[in-house]
């Protein structure tokens, strides 16, 4: 036993006389939350747009106004002629083009009708369609408003609203993400390296001419890791709470407990890697490539799974974070119970068995 | 009973097309509390022996005991009683240099106080950078460090994979003495070297090439097998001295040496004095030519020669 726990101290000694692995176990969720909850959201706020006034009259200003005021845009104003809207949208100065014509006020008084003009920058297909839409509500808006009353009786309102997430928020997605992403990282990027590190520098040449069960030394370097993913999912949960305002809707024990499933999943993944890995850099490609990758395209945190061609559907059956994602969100921000979850609880667990039983059987007691 | 036994291992290592070939039936024994030295080569095969011998690889063919236990059957309880120093410097250098022999202590389940007359006259030597990281230490104080560790679970038999390789001349003069305690205090050392002038500090050594044992004896029997007498040549342009040596019919064999060339004549009856005139007429000047004592290293070349031939 003394054994073990100093095998346990001797990894703790490693991680932390490393400042890059330092870095990375704490400083990486650290940024990834952050970065994720405040730069990396695909909601619109504060668009620059370029407004083309050819009729400049009481009502053009009116609309402009409005769309000044609402959070969405920005106005940018220096368009002056149709001849100024392609170098703006070229270099970039503006999202979206609002074009008046001439006499709009007029037209609209006088003939009932006048139109706009919304220009949208496609390159980014989404993001235009999102403007696009946001503007023409700003327009409908004061439309109705200027009316004060619909000229016909009979009217359809539609009432939105949105469950769990009111405010369309970005992070709400990200948080059990990163979560995902995160212990992927640490738990099995990091083992893998450090088992792999230890037959790059011939350690495990000597450990394995000792008394010491080798699985124990498996185990033993699981351990530390284990503990700092438990750091991790409590900074990521405390952040995500306190900063980026992501409320926890379900159980706490059941949603941690969840967490700690999954990193042992993960710290079985890391073992399985540095079986089959020989040097460090191999360890950290095959993390990289085949872990990472998979879980921020395939686990639905980036792009809805529903979405995918077939056969990339069905791969993604395979990716371990999908389950967790799922699980994650459904507690978290749904705040269901575990009757909601079982299955998925029972797949990322036999995934967890499985992992577990071939790197053990995997792992050798001697070099070849 | 032998502390170490080989018997017809054989090893090789899959590659394209003809698998290579690391040992060829290797057979030897070492005695109790022998300091036993193999002698050979980068790539004679020292490392995969050592391998087989410490239960980290397992042989083609042949069998091997240590302490009396089957090297594949009773693995387990090997690891328990071999010191074990691989040829690399394996210690981990971000610890320090009591934190690295404190965890190779536990890892056997002894401790540094329980032991430490065995490794105290090497320790000593360390003990004031014990602080320091092992990785900052000098080459000769990372092989003390790595043989206080393979030590420090008071093992009965101790192989050292080219401990010597990399350190200092003073270092290895040092370490070599730190062996012979050790073997004073019964422990039986298995120890390889690509260094010849290393054989004769060992009790028998083992003459490795590619694979195979040359020849087994202590280093006093190798040299004395010798047979011929060898001759010692110096002259002003060594080079042109060499071509010219071994273009002449009596001359069996000439490699540099050192300094010096180191030849032998086909026969003995072959005149020196007649090799030394052709050269002279041949414009070589400042002649040294004296017969020697050959050296391990002189039976060395001459078993690989005759191997090959």
């Amino acid at each position: 036993m003394k054994q073990f726990t100093y095998f346990i101290k001797k990894e703790f000694f490693h991680v932390w006389r490393d400042k890059r692995t330092l870095l990375i176990l704490f400083g990486m969720p650290l940024m990834q939350i952050l970065v994720f909850g405040f730069a990396l959201t695909n909601e619109v706020k504060n668009t620059k747009i370029g407004v083309l006034d050819n009729s400049k009259d009481e009502t053009t200003r009116a609309i402009i106004e409005e769309l000044e005021s609402s959070r969405y845009f920005d106005i940018y104003r220096s368009l002056g002629s149709n001849a100024d809207l392609e170098p703006a949208f070229r270099s970039g100065k503006i999202k979206l083009a609002v074009i008046f014509p001439e006499n709009f006020q007029d037209q609209l008084h006088h003939g009932n009708k006048a139109s706009i003009q919304l220009i949208g920058d496609a390159t980014d297909p989404n993001i235009a369609t999102t403007l696009i839409n946001y503007a023409t509500a700003v327009i409908m808006d004061y439309q109705r408003n200027m009316r004060g009353q619909p000229v016909y009786p009979y009217t359809i309102n539609t009432e939105m609203r949105m469950l769990y997430n009111p405010q369309l928020k970005g992070s709400y997605n990200f948080v059990p993400g990163v979560m995902a992403m995160v212990l992927m990282l640490v738990c099995a990027m990091m083992t893998s390296i450090s088992i792999v590190r230890e037959k790059e520098m011939g350690t495990m040449e000597v450990i394995l001419v000792s008394p010491i069960v080798p699985i124990r030394v498996v185990i033993a370097k699981m351990i530390p890791y284990f503990i700092l993913s438990t750091v991790n999912i409590a900074s990521i949960l405390l952040l995500s709470v306190y900063v980026l305002d992501v409320p926890i809707q379900g159980n706490l024990a059941l949603l941690v407990g969840l967490c700690l499933l999954f990193t042992v999943t993960v710290l079985a993944l890391g073992l399985l890697i540095s079986s089959v890995a020989g040097s460090q850099q191999v360890a950290m490609l095959i993390s990289l490539m085949g872990l990472f990758l998979p879980t921020v395209m395939l686990s639905g945190f980036m792009f809805p799974v529903e979405n995918m061609p077939i056969p990339l559907q069905v791969v993604s059956n395979l990716v371990p974070a999908k389950w967790f994602y799922y699980i994650v969100k459904n507690v978290m921000i749904k705040g269901l119970g575990f009757e909601h979850i079982w299955k998925e609880t029972l797949i990322l667990a036999g995934m967890t068995c499985f992992f577990m039983a071939v790197s053990l059987r995997k792992f050798k007691t001697r070099l070849e | 009973m032998n502390a170490v036994t080989a018997h017809k291992i054989r090893k090789t290592f899959p590659a394209k097309g003809k698998p290579t070939v690391a040992l060829e039936t290797i057979s030897f024994e070492v005695g109790q509390g022998e300091l036993f030295g193999i002698i050979g080569p980068d790539g004679a095969g020292k490392t995969t022996l050592f391998r087989i011998l410490t239960t980290l690889m397992l042989a083609d063919e042949g069998t091997a005991s240590v302490d009396g236990l089957d090297v594949v059957k009773d693995f387990k309880e090997i690891r328990k009683r071999v010191g074990y120093m691989p040829g690399k410097f394996s210690l981990y250098p971000d610890l320090s240099v009591e934190e690295n022999l404190r965890f190779f202590a536990t890892l056997f389940s002894t401790s540094i106080e329980e032991n430490y007359d065995l490794v105290k006259d090497i320790y000593v030597q360390i003990e004031k950078f014990k602080k320091r990281k092992a990785g900052a230490l000098s080459g000769g104080m990372k092989q003390k460090l790595a043989l206080s560790c393979a030590l420090i679970h008071k093992p009965s038999v101790l192989f050292l994979d080219e401990p010597t390789t990399g350190v200092d001349a003073v270092s290895r003069k040092e370490f070599w003495e730190l062996l012979r305690n050790l073997q004073g205090q019964g422990i039986t050392i298995v120890v390889s070297t690509p260094y010849m002038d290393e054989a004769s500090l060992c009790d028998r050594v083992a003459l490795v090439q590619e694979g195979r044992i040359m020849d087994i004896d202590s280093p006093k029997g190798i040299v004395d097998k010798f047979g011929s007498t060898l001759w010692s040549v110096k002259a002003d342009r060594m080079y042109e001295l060499m071509k010219a040596l071994r273009e002449m019919e009596d001359v069996a064999s000439c490699y540099p040496f050192g300094q010096e060339h180191h030849v032998v004549f086909k026969d003995e009856t072959a005149s020196p004095e007649k090799v030394k005139r052709s050269l002279m007429d041949q414009g070589f000047a400042d002649f040294k030519f004296h017969p020697i004592e050959a050296s391990i290293e002189d039976c060395f070349m001459k078993l690989m020669t005759s191997h090959n031939a």
